[in-house]
């Protein structure tokens, strides 16, 4: 089943700032997927839409096959939202804002209590329950949203840049936290800038920049499909300049060091071929890392300024 | 679950944190209406009442007491929800509520049913303290009762219409100041219309609070400027009109969503 079909998607803000033009996403149910893209993309404003809290301008939103126009309660009961920044009540107590998110969905206050305690404790917030809000620390805020976001039990997690700000300590306990929650059957959709994330949590990935669709495939397989790797040559005698072999280009580093780029599919033993053809010999080869941060950064070059730019918020 | 508990359940949820709210902060919400109350008993009631003699038949002390009453409840609904439902735009947990599967009318209820609850604690303790100062002889319970949970919910409506379009805690003061206050003044809390001269009292015929004050005053004292029927189907009316736009706001998500 789908999860989440988008199609067409517009969003024109009221000061005529076109967010996002028409764009078309499919996540299956129980997917874990990445939508990926520089600040200002339209991350947040798709995601709003879908959660109810923007207003879409036009297009389709169909969450578990319901239709956000023509049934938008159902939609909203599917979903749990863990949006970027902080929205909860400041002077309310931990376990008083995720009784009442409960209480919104028509959980009785009983039961509300005792899921209101499962998730807090899953989340290490239980001693804190009692607090109020704005006394915890940034990543505890972020996990008290997690904990609101679960406690009706939704179908469609929704993250907007969960780990945003949260140190790494943290960020990897959350991530081992979301993968148990999408292993008991929960799908969801995170949006991030730490590629890092991305590559380790999702199946699936969305690339969005300025309100488009540019990439959309499998984790896998988009690192297949685009993923040139860098090859460093060790070369046995010196080289004055680097050899011309047709599909591979070649760089020379030194006089003793080439890189050559290599499309996956080519393979490299042809490469070997050619080199020993030009009196070439290699004396040792290592693979450049190249991983997705890579990638991302040819598709997004003006990301990567982006996110050097951005303290954590 | 069906519809109608769901709903139920957010509505409780709504209203008893909205309760729970301004009990937590009474010193701010319920202990200054009972402080002027006192002041205007001591003040108007008794040092100066004294030499005023009798308006409309009554002690000026126990023909103040409706109007005085009818004067908090009157700004402690508005400015229940207005201050709550203005804060809940300002830390955003309005969210929390627009991402639920929760109906406008719903989130309007729970928020209007908050101000009518503080408004009720707050004419119930400000009534206790007049008992301090006058015998309270009550006319007519129904009629108290219906006029002083009616003029609550119209307050609170107003209230919420206002949090809606307020951008800043500065706009949720002005109408207060600017608007309410004058209006309850001048809508005979103090006096009966019946002193003024014949312009004067055509003019206070428009003001809407003139209305609710006096049929109060009529459950109360028995006694009314304004044909009590005229009073309450204005207030009636006023109230239908303030919910429909306030549902209207909140379909359209004026001042909540983009
Ligand atoms: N309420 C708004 N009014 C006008 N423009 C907005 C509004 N919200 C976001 N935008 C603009 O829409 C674009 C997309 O924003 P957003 O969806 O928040 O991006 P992301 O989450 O990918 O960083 C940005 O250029 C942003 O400035
Ligand atoms: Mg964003």
């Amino acid at each position: 089943m789908t999860a989440l079909k988008l199609t067409d998607l517009r969003k024109v803000y009221g000061s005529g700032f076109e967010a996002l033009k028409g764009i078309d996403l499919e996540v299956a149910e129980e997917d874990f997927f990445a939508l990926l893209g520089p600040n200002g993309a339209g991350k947040s404003t798709a995601i709003g839409i879908i959660s109810s809290l923007v207003n879409k301008s036009a297009g389709r939103v169909e969450v578990f096959g319901h239709d956000l126009d023509s049934d938008r309660e159902a939609v909203q009961s599917c979903i749990g939202l863990v949006p970027q920044e902080f929205n909860f009540n400041q002077f309310e107590p931990v376990l008083e804002v995720v009784i009442n998110q409960a209480g919104f969905y028509g959980i009785p206050r009983l039961e509300a209590r005792r899921r209101a305690e499962r998730y807090l404790k899953q989340l290490d917030l239980w001693d804190k329950r009692d607090s109020e809000s704005r006394q915890l620390s940034g990543g505890m805020k972020r996990r008290l949203m997690i904990a609101r976001a679960l406690v009706h039990q939704p179908r469609l997690l929704i993250l907007d840049e969960p780990t945003a700000g949260v140190d790494i300590e943290i960020r990897r306990s959350m991530w081992e936290f979301l993968r148990g929650i999408n292993q008991q059957g929960v799908t969801i959709i995170l949006t991030t800038h730490y590629l890092e994330e991305a590559e380790s949590l999702c199946r699936h990935i969305g690339i969005i920049n300025h309100g488009e669709i540019i990439e959309y495939s499998n984790m896998a397989e988009l690192l297949r499909r685009l993923h040139l790797e860098t090859f460093v040559l060790t070369l046995a005698e010196p080289v004055l300049v680097a050899p011309e072999i047709e599909g591979y280009p070649i760089t020379r580093v030194d006089e003793t060091t080439l890189e050559v780029i290599v499309a996956q599919e080519r393979g490299i033993n042809r490469l070997f071929a050619a080199l020993d053809e030009h009196g070439i010999q290699v004396q040792s080869l290592r693979n450049k890392q190249n991983r997705l941060e890579q990638l991302f950064m040819d598709l997004l070059s003006e990301a990567n300024a982006l996110r050097r730019q951005e303290p954590c918020p | 679950m069906s519809r109608i508990s769901r709903y139920r359940v957010a509505f409780n949820t709504i209203l008893f944190r909205e309760v729970l709210r301004f009990s937590r902060i009474w010193v701010q919400t319920i202990l200054p209406p009972a402080i002027t109350m006192a002041l205007y008993f001591i003040i108007f009631g008794k040092l100066i009442g004294e030499r005023i003699g009798e308006m409309d038949g009554f002690r000026y002390i126990d023909f103040i007491v409706p109007g005085l009453i009818l004067m908090s409840v009157i700004s402690n609904s508005y400015a229940n929800v207005v201050s709550s439902f203005y804060s809940s735009k300002f830390q955003r947990h309005v969210e929390e509520l627009i991402v639920a599967p929760v109906p406008d009318w719903v989130v309007l209820a729970g928020y209007v049913g908050g101000g009518v609850a503080r408004g009720l604690v707050v004419g119930i303790v400000v009534t206790a303290v007049s008992m301090f100062f006058t015998d309270l002889h009550i006319h007519s319970y129904g009629i108290t009762l219906t006029v002083f949970v009616l003029t609550s919910i119209l307050f609170a409506t107003a209230g919420f219409i206002n949090a809606v379009y307020a951008n800043s805690f500065d706009d949720i003061t002005i109408i207060p100041t600017f608007v309410l206050t004058p209006l309850t003044y001048l809508g005979g809390v103090f006096y009966s219309i019946q002193l003024l001269p014949d312009f004067w009292q055509q003019v206070s015929l428009a003001n809407p609070v003139l209305y609710m004050i006096n049929a109060f005053r009529y459950g109360l004292l028995g006694v009314s400027d304004i044909p009590l029927t005229l009073a309450l189907g204005l207030i009636v009316l006023f109230i239908v009109a303030l919910l429909a736009y306030s549902l209207w706001l909140l379909r359209r998500g004026v001042g909540i969503k983009s």
